[in-house]
């Protein structure tokens, strides 16, 4: 009960920090929606275009995603906090575990203002297919957000940061944004659900196994 | 003693290879109609030495969580360094028969992209160590970035074989439906001992080498407190 309490109050504290600035939100916000407009030149809406729709989306989701999760540590180097919360009496687990929930929450919110911005742009009728999108992202967005936020909290300490989170997260998350994409794109292009259940069982077993792992090494990455 | 194991290595290592060279060389040209295949025996052996260096490091890493002896780390790190440069010639000597083969450098397929992935993983997992200069948190955080691969590894792979597949498929005994012909895979097999003996000389090489610079780098401090 009182692990839950920790892990509650330093999701709180991050959301609060970040509703207040909004420095991740509105930039990763701002960078998905010009990484959007860019897939507009790329593809110039030719024919069988509903083909790369999911692909694209998971694309700007991820890139925008990065910005996010490389400030969540990140943003605890000033006046040493993070040795603050190290050393608080919440087990790294649940350092960890607040800060993936905040993450996700912020990534959620993300993830839906560029859908509507995505649905519009690219005149895609969502009606009757969000309840499987949101399960889909739900799911995939929890995998993204475990990876990222342990390797945000991995690479927290190098000069490097910046570049080496996407480095070492992309080819990690590739199992999940490949699921995540053939799942969308599916969707979209009406194929039954059915067809497509394999995807939705490597984003299960990804998510758990990797949360699994995260919350094991956890304590080598923070405390050592 | 540890430079007498390295000679006996290099000796098997290199005995084998002029024996299995003389074999491969008296092989016929085609198999089932498939030219060029001669290759296999550094394009396999090399996929087998890397996945089993890329294991080993796991399990390393695992120990030095365990016992934060920093000679575990050391193997990690060398033993991983020389399972990307195997995993990387896997991948040319590849792109080099499916030119032949298939007239194409590169094609998207399961085998070709989850080698490619790993490839990248690791290389990641190198700049990682690259970046961090503190010893101490360089093993910690390596051998997290090294457990996570592994099980990284393990998705991708699977995944990316749902996905799509082009690859021939596996030709090797163990596996149901291969099998290549009589006397074509046993040359296979001696290939994949002389390269693990050739990575356990370039490990050992490379563990050496980050013992020194441990040394060098307390040298160094002592020096500075002066």
């Amino acid at each position: 009960m009182m692990y839950l309490r920790q892990i509650l109050t330093i999701a709180g504290k991050d959301l609060r920090s970040e509703i207040r600035t909004k420095e991740a939100l509105n930039s990763s916000v701002a960078f998905s929606v010009v990484i959007l407009i860019l897939f507009s030149f790329a593809f110039d809406q030719a024919e069988g275009f509903e083909a790369f729709l999911g692909g694209l989306l998971w694309l700007a989701y991820s890139f925008a995603g990065a910005l996010v999760l490389n400030r969540s540590f990140a943003r605890e180097l000033q006046n040493d906090c993070l040795d603050a919360l190290i050393s608080s009496p919440a087990p790294p687990s649940a350092v960890f575990l607040g800060k993936a929930l905040a993450n996700y929450g912020l990534l959620l919110v993300v993830e839906l203002l560029s859908l509507g911005v995505f649905a519009v742009l690219y005149d895609v009728r969502l009606s009757g297919k969000l309840p499987l999108l949101l399960l889909v992202s739900l799911l995939a967005t929890w995998g993204m957000t475990v990876i990222g936020t342990t390797f945000s909290a991995l690479t927290v300490n190098l000069t490097m940061r910046e570049l080496m989170l996407p480095v070492l997260i992309y080819p990690l998350l590739i199992p999940v944004l490949m699921s995540a994409m053939v799942l969308t794109t599916g969707m979209l292009t009406d194929v039954p659900i059915a067809t497509n259940m394999v995807w939705l069982r490597v984003l299960v077993a990804f998510d758990i196994v990797f949360t699994g792992l995260a919350v094991v090494f956890i304590d080598d990455v923070l405390v050592g | 003693m540890r430079q007498n194991i390295l000679f006996l290595m290099a000796a098997v290592f290199t005995g084998i290879l002029v024996w299995n060279m003389n074999t491969v060389y008296g092989l016929p040209q085609q198999v089932q109609n498939v030219g060029a295949y001669k290759i296999i025996y550094l394009h396999v052996p090399a996929a087998f030495t890397a996945f089993t260096g890329f294991f080993a490091a796991m399990v390393a890493s695992l120990i030095y969580l365990g016992t934060s002896k920093l000679k575990y780390d050391a193997f990690a790190g060398g033993v991983t360094e020389v399972a990307l440069v195997f995993a990387t010639a896997n991948l040319l000597s590849g792109m080099i028969w499916a030119r032949y083969a298939w007239g194409i450098w590169w094609t998207w397929d399961a085998r070709l992209t989850s080698m490619l992935v790993c490839v990248l993983m690791y290389y990641g997992y190198v700049m990682l160590r690259q970046a961090i200069t503190e010893p101490t948190q360089r093993a910690r955080l390596s051998a997290v970035m090294s457990i996570f691969g592994m099980a990284g590894v393990a998705f991708v792979y699977q995944s990316i074989a749902w996905y799509r597949t082009q690859h021939p498929s596996p030709v090797l005994g163990f596996r149901e439906g291969g099998g290549m012909g009589p006397g074509l895979e046993a040359p296979m097999y001696w290939n994949f001992l002389a390269m693990l003996c050739l990575a356990v000389i370039l490990a050992s090489v490379r563990m050496r080498q980050a013992q020194f610079a441990t040394e060098i780098d307390s040298l160094r401090r002592m020096a500075h407190n002066h």
